[in-house]
Formats: structure tokens, C-alpha cells, sequence
């Protein structure tokens, strides 16, 4: 295996992809089965080739780097690799992506060729992303997401899909200009001293002025909390799942959320402590409102798909809270969050899109007593729910009491708010599911539905296994984002000291009385 | 075997998915032998560890007289290890017999009782899957095993209660049981952030260790810790205000309600606090909300019983008033008893289920006590069965449950709480007429399913006795009602009979003692009192007997003439305080408004109007604009020339100021 530590993975992960566009370009006209074992084909091989990254000796700092020069001129470089922090994401998009393909193969009746071109061209930008360590390299990837996505749901969406996708480019657009003004700010004033730089690992080594990490801070935040999204910045997302393909919303929920999650953590934590540490007890305070207002909005829904969308709301807003917590079992929950509620968000869109693809419809109300028709979409859809729910065994649970063992650390009040979201998530998912597969099975088209096929298992199976992997045994995984999580909270030991301090009362009371006895 | 007691969870576990995934190809007989087999090969394990257990006499490797298995770890970060855990003592020990032995009589029971039911295997598959976890809650090593446990115990109940999906009810009754135990695990799951952070462990012998070094009572944190973490044994063991959800757990087929909503998982709360009872025991104030809670509790629900005629709703009730009584025990620090009555209710209550089980099964599926009556001579066997079900919860002397009532009664009336010295006293009174009520709700019962007339219509129903596979179960649970007694006799019948109690010493090592003076004012109490609680409690189960008797059979016209002056009241309780109507006005209904508010004004009007307006608004002024682009080079030449000359003047004004 030694070749593999020194082959070029990433670059091969992200290059996979690619050439796969290329060949799918030039297959010929009608061969559509081609088409789309060809799309699985790289799409999967650039899972497999991402494997052995998990194989890396430390995860503290980044392994698998490759440095070349790109735009030397402008000091910008091809320069990437992974830590404990990427390499999952990484993984997912690699576990997504060939399962969002194979779920098109049934949905998706036209212009074939461009779609699976496109959803090629987004895990490669996925995987660019999720491993750049360079910031001209990280927004030129950050921005090539984006653009399959747009055609995806303008394209192949459904209803108000123009509205749908004009609106998720806006809101991502303002973000991402300023994430670039602020790019070009950190540039200009690392010029300013000497060192012009667009390199991840020399700004992480260098602070900025307290004054200037704020504005810079909240460029770069602005962009990622539309990304993840986080409360009031999240009406473009209910739109884009809804009207999106399955595999659009598959990719959208499961991967692009996750870019505003992994931002904050890679970019905004290490660059800008002092300003990360400044804007947390408000940052806190919106991820605990988009965890109740999400899973609240979410109960009035009607339409299954912006059910499924809204409550991803709710579980980044977890991801929010453990991020800003600055605490380091915070930071490790909200990773393993970031992972599960791709996995189970992922799953529920792969169901809806089963029974959208039988019925062409979205709404509740057309559903009911599918238990009985469909026993095995009823059980993978009773055990995905069950982990979206955070029934502790399943994948959901884990991160959720990471994140709030972080969170009672930094701000006990926001955890126990947040805390009541565990109630309200069973509300609205519950209510959901026996809309759909409870009661008569009064319509006599549901009467007629067929349970899930052998392809349609075989996009569900493997997630399963993962909820179950993740929330039975979490130790190796949460075990292999610690090192890097420590260094992203780059103020770490200053944070940690801090919170140390603000433990409750008790605790010191119980620590004396230990003290006293001995 | 007690290092590894988690072989006790394989079995059943490896029968849910078994079941799960080849229980339709099965023959329903063999499904229906793998599911009780898997239990009897988990009740063989529980009972060889036990059997170790005692011949160890107390010797472990841990303190506290416990044998700690780990399976694999869970979580390691630094400070805190989590390991998926395991623990055999006393206390596990004896809850993990319990629930594997009621688990297969009533698995017998169900393998007769679902016999025609096309979702059979389902049925057993979840089932098996709710021995599992409920093993895993009673055996756990930590709070976070046992919170898998709860919550896996919670999911089983939710789809057993909606097991019958194509009815309207039964789902949306599962659905209720969910979330009102999910906002008793919302504290349970505070409770173990907080113990987290403050004791850096949550394994029960480290956390006991760590407390026991406590010396001047608790801080504010550790009561706050106590009452999150009741909170879930409020949810889960259906104590008010957080009740509601039980009554209507009846919609499940009634061997569920036998085992998970009578004998086994609703007491998962009781044990709850007999576990952590290290922690409660040093929080005075803890103690007694639990004790109070308790009481109230059982009153409530008694009063709620005495007038309901459906056959499983009484029960019901009565499950949630008997629940209370042990609480109202735990909250006096005497662990042992509400161990103690939770056991000997295990059986009795099990039975009372199964019997009604099988009046249900009998009379075509009605459950309306209204339209039954005399069935005693149509099912002899089962009215026996019922009588000693209904003698043994009364606290009829010599059978079970006299005597843990009795203790329960007597640890009260001795109980000085430091906080508030009257409040023993308080709690007896409370007891002492939730135990009246009780027999006369358990034979009012009697009276109206088994010896009052019958009451219905002869040509469409025939009520025929129980199968023996539904009908053995039934015997063996009649017989520990009668028996289960006698392991914990109280002090006073101990000498008088000869026999020790067995029970508290065994348990000792599991339970905190020395810091509530209840367990020691007991046995210090004089013989007199003893007796005089002991023969109070008598009269007050034949006083509730005779008065049901009285009512129903002597002056059968009484109790319309009664239900009409007292008419106010009457509907009170048979509408359950209102509790559900209050709820759905308080907190369901304009929840659900809130949420379309939510959903409607703000996320679309307010939130997304403001983000279509800026976009609108740009658009607007873009449109405004668009005539400035003409197309024409000299108008282009014309702006080109303001523009340089503006810069000209800016610049020049800068420059010379």
C-alpha cells in the first residue's frame, strides 16, 4: 500500500470526475445506459480512490498534500490535502454522489447527457471544496458548485424551478462576492506585511488585528451561514429542495449545507479567532433559533420535500451551536452532525423521490396506508426517520449529544433551548410519517404502488448501514476528527480555559469535596 | 457470565432480526417459537448470572456488589471515556429476571392471543426488539447505555401501540406516547449533560463513588441534575402531569399493554431512581418533589379509575396510580420497597392485563364493561385468575401486594422528611385512600365483567374460555401474585412466619441507605405501629371490596342514583380531570397555529417578502437605469465627459482643501 501514500489522491479524486465528463461527452446519441453506468462508474471510482485517505498516520495536520503553482504571479496556488476535518466530507461526497446517480436512472427522462455531465462536474468541485487549501483555489471550487446546481433545478426541477434556482444563485452570489472581497482583504494586508498570500496554512499561522478580523469574519460568515443555512438567511432553501431533482436535493442537503459548516470551521475559526470568540454568544443564538424556528416551520408543512428541507434547518442549526460553542467536543459533535445529516437527510430525500417518481406528487394529503403496499420502503423509511429523529443507536444521536455536551459548557440556557428541539423534531417527523404510510390506504392509486426496487435498495442500503455504523460505534470516527478539531479552534487552549472557568458552580463544589476527602 | 451479562440482550436482538428479515417466509408456528425461545434463552442467562451472583455472596470487582462488562468503548474524548457498558448487580440482576420471565409468559400468551392476526411476526419482531433494549436499559453500566435502552424501549412502545396502522387511533396514539416521553428524555438527556460536566463520568459506580464523598448534602446543581433526570422517569413511568400518554397506549393489542404499558417498561422510571438513588438521596428537597409527585399521582389516577368502563382504561389508570405509590416509596429513600412493589405489580398487574386479554378475546373485541357481565360462569378459569389479580393489587392480606403496599404505607407513616416533618404523615393519608380506592375500582371490576348479570346479546357473542396457551401464562402469573410477596416480607409478618426478608438485604449493596432515616426508623419502629398500619391497610382493601359489592350487587340501582347527585363531580372524573382537552387547548392547538403562523406570516410574508423585496427592488432600480443604455456612442461620449470632468473638480477641490 505504500504507493498510495505517495500517490496523488486528491487530485485524482477530484480529476476522476472529470474525465468522466469528457467520456460521457463523446458517447453517442441514445446510448443512454451507457450513459449512466458511465456517470456511476467515475462517480464511484473517485469513492474508492478517496478511501485511502482515511488510511492517513495523523489527522492533525494535512496529509496528502499537493502544492504546484498555479497563478504564480498572483501567489495562488494549486494547493490542497486533507485533515480529520475534510476527509469525512470528503468521503460523503464520494458516497453521495454515485448514490444520487443511481437514483437518476429511473427519475430522469431528458437531456441525460447534461445531467449526469453536471452532477460529475459537482462532486469534482465537491471534492475540490471540501480538500483546497488555497482561497482563490477554494472560491474558484466553491463557485463551480454552484453552477451545476442552478442548471440542475432550472432545468430538471419541478413547478416554479426557474424561481426556484434564480433565487438560490442570488442568495449565494451575495455571499460568495463577499467571501471573495474578504479573500482579496486577507491577501492585501498579508501584502501589507511583506507576504502576499492566499495560502490556508500561512493565515492560519499569522493573526489579523482584532478590528480587521471582524469585517473579514463577517464576510466569510455571511457567505457560509446562507450555505448552511442558518436563520434568516435560509428562505432560498425550502425553494431549491422542493423544486430540485432527487439527486439535486440529495447532493444539495447532504453536501452543499455542509460547505457552510466545514467554511466556518476551516476558514473562520482558525483565521479569525478573536472575532470567531466575539460573534459566538450571537451565533449561538441564531443556530438555537433556526433549531426551533426550523423544526416549528416544519410542522406546518404540507409538501414533503420542503418537510424534509426545512428540518435540515433545524439539524444545522446543531451544527451551528456545536461549531461556535468553541468548544472542543462542540467542534467534534458538530463534524459528526455534519456527516449524519448528510447520511439521513440524504436517505429521506432518496425516499421522497420514490414515491414523487410513482405518484408525481408532493403532497401529504395524497399519501396515507402505504405501509401496507410498500413494507420495504416502510421499514428503511421508519429507520431513516428514526435517526434524523436522534434515536440514540443511530447515527443522529451522536451528534446531537456531542454538540449539546459542548454547548451546556459555553452557554448552558442555549443548550437547554436547544435541547427542546429533540422534542419537536419527533413532532414533525411523526406526524409526517403517518400521513404517508398510517391509516386507510384510501386512494386506490396508492393501492397499486410497487415496494422499492433491487436499484432503488441498493441507493438505500448503504446509508443505512452508515446510520447504524455511526451511532452503535462513533469512537473510531469521532476518535479521527479530534486532533484536527483541537487545531481549528485555533484559540483552543485560550477558549477552553474560558469555558473552564464558566462550569457550573457545582462542579467545583463536588471537585473540592473530592479534593477534601483525599 | 456477570462480566458478560450483555449475552442476555443478544438473543432477543438476534430475534428481531431474524423475524425482521425472514419472519414472512416462516411458518407462523416457527416465528412464533423463535420469538419465545430467544426470550427463554435471555431468561436462562439473567438466571445463571443471578445464580452466580448470589453464590459470590457479595464479592465483586467493582464496589458497590457490581460486575462491569464492557463491550466495546463508545466515545473517548478527553476527560470523559463512554464505553458501552454493562452492569450485573442486584438491582439489574433482579429487573432483568423480572422482565425475561414476565417476557415469556406473556410471549406465550401473545403466541395464542395474535394467533390470527396477519402482522404476527411483525408483532414478535418488535416484540423481541422491546426485550432488547429493555435489557439494555436494566442492565446498562452508565446513563447513556440506559438512555439507548430508554429510547430503543420508547421506539418498540410506539410501534407496538400503533400496531394496528390501518386504524385511525392507534397510530395517533403512538405518536402521543413518542413525544410525551421524548419531553421526559428532553430532561433525562439535560440530566446527563449536567452530571457530564460536573462529575466528569457518568457510569454509575464512578458517579457513586464521586458523590459519596459528598459530606454536607448536595449543591443546588445536583438537585437540579435529580429532578431533569425524574423528569424522564415522569415520561416514561406516566406520572402527572406527564400521564397522558398511557391511558391511550391501550390501543395496542392488550399483551403489549400487559408487558411494556403495565409490567416492564413503564417502571422503567421507578428504576431510574432506585439507580441513581446515590444521587437523590442527597437532595432532601429531590426526594420529597418526587415523593409528592408520586403521591398526587396515585390519587389522581385512582379517582380517574373508579368511574371509567372501558375494561384496559382502568387498568390503565390504575397502572399509572400504582406507578405513583412507588415513587411516593423511592421519594422516602426506601428504594428497596418501590423495587419491591415494582416486582410483586410486575405479576399482578401482567395478569390483571391478561386476563382482560382474554374477556376482550372472548367477547368478540368489546371492551365496554358495560355490555359484559357474568362471565364468571362462562370463564371460570379466567375470573380466578382475575380475582387473584384484583385481590393481590387490592392489598388483600397474604397475597403480594399487601405486603409491598403495606411497606409502602408503613415507610410513609414513618418518614420524617428534614425539609417538612409533617409531610410522612401527609403522604400516609394520600396512601392509605389511593389503597381504598384501589379495591374498590379492582371490584367494582370484578363485579361488572364477572358476577352482575349479563349484559349482552347472547346471539352474537359467546364467550368461551382461554386456549391454554393464553390460559397456562395466566396461572403461573396468579401464582407469583400470590407468592411474590413473600421474599420482602415486612418486619413484623418476617417474625411472625419464620421467613426473612430476602429482598432488602440482597438489594442493599445496589441502594443508597444511611442518608434518609427511613430504612432505619423502620426497623426501629415499634411493633405496634407495624401492626396498627398492617391492619389499617386490611381494612381499607375489605372496606374498598365491600363497597364495591355494596354498590354493584347489593343495591345494584344505587350507583345511577349516586352518578346523578353527584353529577358535577361524576363528570370530572370521567373525563379524566380534562387533562386531554386542557392540553389540546393549552399546548396542541395553538402550537399548531403558531407553526402555520410560523410558517405562513413570517417565513413567507415577513422573512421571505423582505428578500423578494431587495431583489424586486434591485430589479426596479436596474429597469430604472436601462434607459441610460441607448446604444449610442455620443450619448456614451456625453457621459464619458460629465463623468471626467466631476473627477476633475473632485479632485481639484480635495487637492486644494
Amino acid at each position: 500500500m505504500g504507493f498510495l501514500a505517495n500517490a496523488p489522491l486528491i487530485s485524482i479524486a477530484i480529476a476522476l470526475p472529470i474525465f468522466g465528463v469528457i467520456l460521457a461527452a463523446l458517447v453517442p446519441k441514445g446510448r443512454v445506459a451507457t450513459l449512466r453506468w458511465l456517470a456511476f462508474g467515475f462517480s464511484a471510482a473517485s469513492f474508492i480512490i478517496s478511501l485511502p485517505l482515511l488510511a492517513s498516520p495523523d489527522f492533525a495536520g494535512f496529509s496528502h498534500v499537493e502544492h504546484y503553482p498555479w497563478m504564480p504571479q498572483l501567489k495562488a496556488y494549486y494547493l490542497v490535502g486533507v485533515d480529520g476535518l475534510s476527509v469525512w466530507l470528503v468521503l460523503l461526497t464520494g458516497l453521495l454522489t454515485p448514490l444520487a446517480v443511481l437514483s437518476s436512472f429511473s427519475a430522469i427522462r431528458n437531456r441525460e447527457k447534461e445531467y449526469y455531465i453536471l452532477l460529475l462536474i459537482m462532486q469534482s468541485a465537491l471534492v475540490g471544496t471540501f480538500c483546497a487549501l488555497d482561497l482563490v483555489l477554494f472560491f474558484l471550487f466553491w463557485e463551480m458548485v454552484l453552477i451545476p446546481m442552478y442548471l440542475l433545478i432550472g432545468i430538471w426541477g419541478s413547478g416554479r424551478r426557474v424561481y426556484a434556482a434564480t433565487k438560490f444563485v442570488l442568495y449565494t452570489v451575495v455571499g460568495s462576492f463577499l467571501m471573495l472581497l474578504a479573500i482579496i482583504g486577507l491577501y492585501v494586508y498579508s501584502g501589507a506585511n511583506g507576504h502576499p498570500s492566499f495560502d490556508f496554512t500561512y493565515l492560519r499561522a499569522h493573526l489579523l488585528p482584532p478590528e480587521l478580523q471582524t469585517w473579514l469574519f463577517l464576510a466569510f460568515a455571511l457567505a457560509f451561514a446562507i450555505k448552511m443555512p442558518l436563520f434568516p438567511f435560509h428562505t432560498w432553501l425550502a425553494d431549491a429542495h422542493t423544486e430540485a431533482p432527487t439527486a439535486g436535493s440529495v447532493l444539495l442537503a447532504g453536501l452543499l449545507l455542509k460547505m457552510g459548516g466545514y467554511g466556518f470551521l476551516r476558514f473562520c475559526l482558525p483565521i479569525f479567532p478573536d472575532a470567531s470568540a466575539a460573534f459566538a454568544p450571537l451565533m449561538m443564538g441564531l443556530a438555537v433559533v433556526s433549531i426551533l424556528y426550523g423544526a416549528l416551520v416544519c410542522a406546518a408543512q404540507s409538501d414533503i420535500k420542503r418537510l424534509i428541507a426545512l428540518s435540515s434547518v433545524s439539524h444545522m442549526g446543531f451544527v451551528m451551536l456545536g461549531l461556535l460553542s468553541l468548544d472542543l467536543i462542540g467542534i467534534q459533535g458538530a463534524i459528526v452532525q455534519m456527516v449524519s445529516h448528510g447520511i439521513a437527510t440524504g436517505a429521506l430525500f432518496l425516499l421522497a423521490g420514490v414515491i414523487y417518481e410513482r405518484r408525481h406528487t408532493r403532497e401529504l394529503a395524497q399519501f396515507g396506508g402505504l405501509a401496507e403496499a410498500m413494507p420495504r420502503y416502510y421499514n428503511i423509511f421508519l429507520i431513516t426517520m428514526f435517526a434524523s429523529i436522534g434515536l440514540p443507536a443511530l447515527s443522529g444521536f451522536v451528534g446531537e449529544f456531542l454538540i449539546l455536551l459542548g454547548a451546556i459548557n459555553a452557554d448552558w440556557m442555549l443548550a437547554g433551548l436547544a435541547a427542546l428541539g429533540i422534542v419537536l423534531t419527533a413532532v414533525y417527523m411523526l406526524a409526517m410519517f403517518r400521513r404517508v404510510f398510517h391509516g386507510d390506504c384510501a386512494l386506490p392509486e396508492n393501492r397499486a404502488l410497487k415496494d422499492l426496487s433491487a436499484r432503488e435498495m441498493a441507493c438505500l442500503i448503504p446509508l443505512v448501514v452508515m446510520m447504524f455504523a455511526i451511532g452503535l460505534f462513533p469512537k473510531p470516527y469521532v476518535d479521527s476528527i479530534r486532533p484536527a478539531a483541537e487545531r481549528a479552534a485555533r484559540t483552543a487552549t485560550r477558549i477552553l480555559q474560558a469555558s473552564d472557568a464558566a462550569r457550573p458552580a457545582g462542579a467545583e463544589t463536588v471537585a473540592s469535596a473530592q479534593e477534601a476527602k483525599r | 457470565m456477570l462480566g458478560h451479562i450483555y449475552l442476555a440482550i443478544i438473543p432477543p436482538l438476534a430475534g428481531t432480526i431474524l423475524l425482521g428479515f425472514f419472519g414472512k417466509m416462516m411458518p407462523r408456528k416457527a416465528a412464533g417459537i423463535l420469538a419465545c425461545g430467544a426470550i427463554l434463552l435471555s431468561f436462562a442467562v439473567a438466571l445463571a448470572a443471578f445464580i452466580e451472583y448470589v453464590r459470590a455472596g457479595g464479592v465483586s470487582p467493582e464496589p458497590y456488589g457490581a460486575h462491569v462488562g464492557v463491550l466495546a468503548p463508545w466515545l473517548a474524548i478527553p476527560g470523559f471515556e463512554l464505553n458501552l457498558s454493562f452492569q450485573a448487580d442486584a438491582l439489574s440482576l433482579l429487573m432483568a429476571l423480572t422482565v425475561t420471565f414476565v417476557s415469556f409468559l406473556i410471549f406465550v400468551y401473545s403466541s395464542g392471543y395474535m394467533a390470527h392476526d396477519e402482522g404476527y411476526p411483525r408483532y414478535f419482531a418488535y416484540l423481541n426488539l422491546f426485550v432488547a433494549m429493555m435489557l439494555t436499559l436494566v442492565l446498562a453500566g452508565n446513563l447513556v447505555v440506559m438512555f439507548i435502552g430508554w429510547e430503543g424501549v420508547g421506539l418498540c412502545s410506539y410501534l407496538l401501540i400503533g400496531f394496528w396502522y390501518r386504524k385511525k387511533a392507534p397510530p395517533i396514539a403512538g405518536i402521543k406516547a413518542f413525544i410525551v416521553n421524548r419531553i421526559g428524555d428532553f430532561g433525562f438527556l439535560i440530566g446527563i449533560l449536567i452530571l457530564f460536566w460536573l462529575l466528569g463520568s457518568v457510569d454509575f459506580t464512578t458517579m457513586r463513588m464521586r458523590l459519596s464523598m459528598l459530606e454536607h448534602g448536595a449543591p443546588l446543581i445536583l438537585t437540579m441534575a435529580g429532578l431533569f433526570l425524574f423528569m424522564g422517569a415522569m415520561g416514561k413511568s406516566a406520572q402527572f402531569p406527564l400521564h397522558v400518554w398511557l391511558p391511550d397506549a391501550m390501543e395496542g393489542p392488550t399483551p403489549v399493554s400487559a408487558l411494556i404499558h403495565a409490567a416492564t417498561m413503564v417502571t422503567a422510571g421507578v428504576f431510574l431512581v432506585a439507580r441513581m438513588g446515590f444521587l437523590f438521596s442527597l437532595s432532601q428537597p429531590a426526594l420529597l418533589a418526587i415523593a409528592c409527585i408520586g403521591a398526587f399521582t396515585a390519587l389522581f389516577a385512582a379517582s380517574i379509575a373508579i368511574v371509567q368502563y372501558d375494561i384496559k382504561r382502568v387498568l390503565a389508570y390504575s397502572t399509572v396510580s400504582q406507578l405513583g405509590l412507588m415513587f411516593l416509596a423511592a421519594g422516602l429513600g426506601a428504594y428497596w420497597i418501590a423495587v419491591f412493589h415494582l416486582f410483586t405489580h410486575a405479576f399482578f398487574k401482567a395478569l390483571l392485563f391478561l386476563g382482560s386479554g382474554s374477556v376482550i378475546h372472548a367477547m368478540g373485541g368489546e371492551q365496554d364493561m358495560r355490555k359484559m357481565g357474568g362471565l364468571a360462569k362462562r370463564m371460570p378459569q379466567t375470573y380466578w385468575q382475575f380475582l387473584i389479580g384484583a385481590m393481590a393489587i387490592s392489598g388483600i392480606p397474604l397475597l403480594a401486594g399487601f405486603y409491598s403496599k403495606d411497606e409502602i404505607l408503613f415507610a410513609a407513616f414513618s418518614a420524617r422528611n428534614a425539609l417538612f416533618p409533617q409531610a410522612g404523615m401527609a403522604l400516609f393519608v394520600v396512601g392509605a385512600f389511593t389503597a381504598l380506592l384501589t379495591a374498590f375500582y379492582m371490584f367494582r371490576q370484578v363485579q361488572l365483567v364477572f358476577l352482575t348479570p349479563a349484559r349482552w346479546d347472547a346471539a352474537k357473542v359467546h364467550p368461551h374460555e382461554a386456549p391454554p396457551s393464553m390460559a397456562i401464562p395466566c396461572w403461573v402469573l396468579a401464582a407469583g401474585s400470590i407468592f411474590a410477596g413473600y421474599i420482602g416480607l415486612p418486619a413484623m409478618f418476617a417474625s411472625l412466619l419464620h421467613i426473612p426478608n430476602a429482598l432488602e438485604p440482597f438489594l442493599a449493596p445496589a441502594l443508597p441507605g444511611g442518608h434518609s432515616s427511613v430504612p432505619h426508623a423502620l426497623h426501629a419502629a415499634s411493633l405496634a405501629s407495624e401492626a396498627m398500619v398492617a391492619s389499617l391497610s386490611a381494612l381499607l382493601a375489605l372496606a374498598g371490596l365491600g363497597l364495591a359489592f355494596y354498590l354493584y350487587r347489593a343495591r345494584s340501582g344505587l350507583t345511577e342514583k349516586l352518578r346523578q347527585s353527584f353529577a358535577a363531580p361524576y363528570r370530572l372524573l370521567f373525563n379524566k380531570y380534562y387533562i386531554d382537552e386542557l392540553n389540546n387547548a393549552a399546548i396542541v392547538s395553538p402550537g399548531k397555529a403558531l407553526c402555520s403562523r410560523l410558517s405562513q406570516s413570517v417565513d413567507l410574508g415577513i422573512i421571505d417578502g423582505a428578500v423578494n423585496f431587495i431583489a424586486l427592488a434591485i430589479g426596479a432600480l436596474g429597469y430604472a437605469l436601462r434607459p441610460l443604455q441607448t446604444g449610442f456612442i455620443r450619448n456614451y461620449a456625453w457621459y464619458f465627459s460629465v463623468g471626467a470632468v466631476l473627477l476633475i473638480i473632485l479632485l481639484w477641490l480635495r487637492a486644494g482643501g
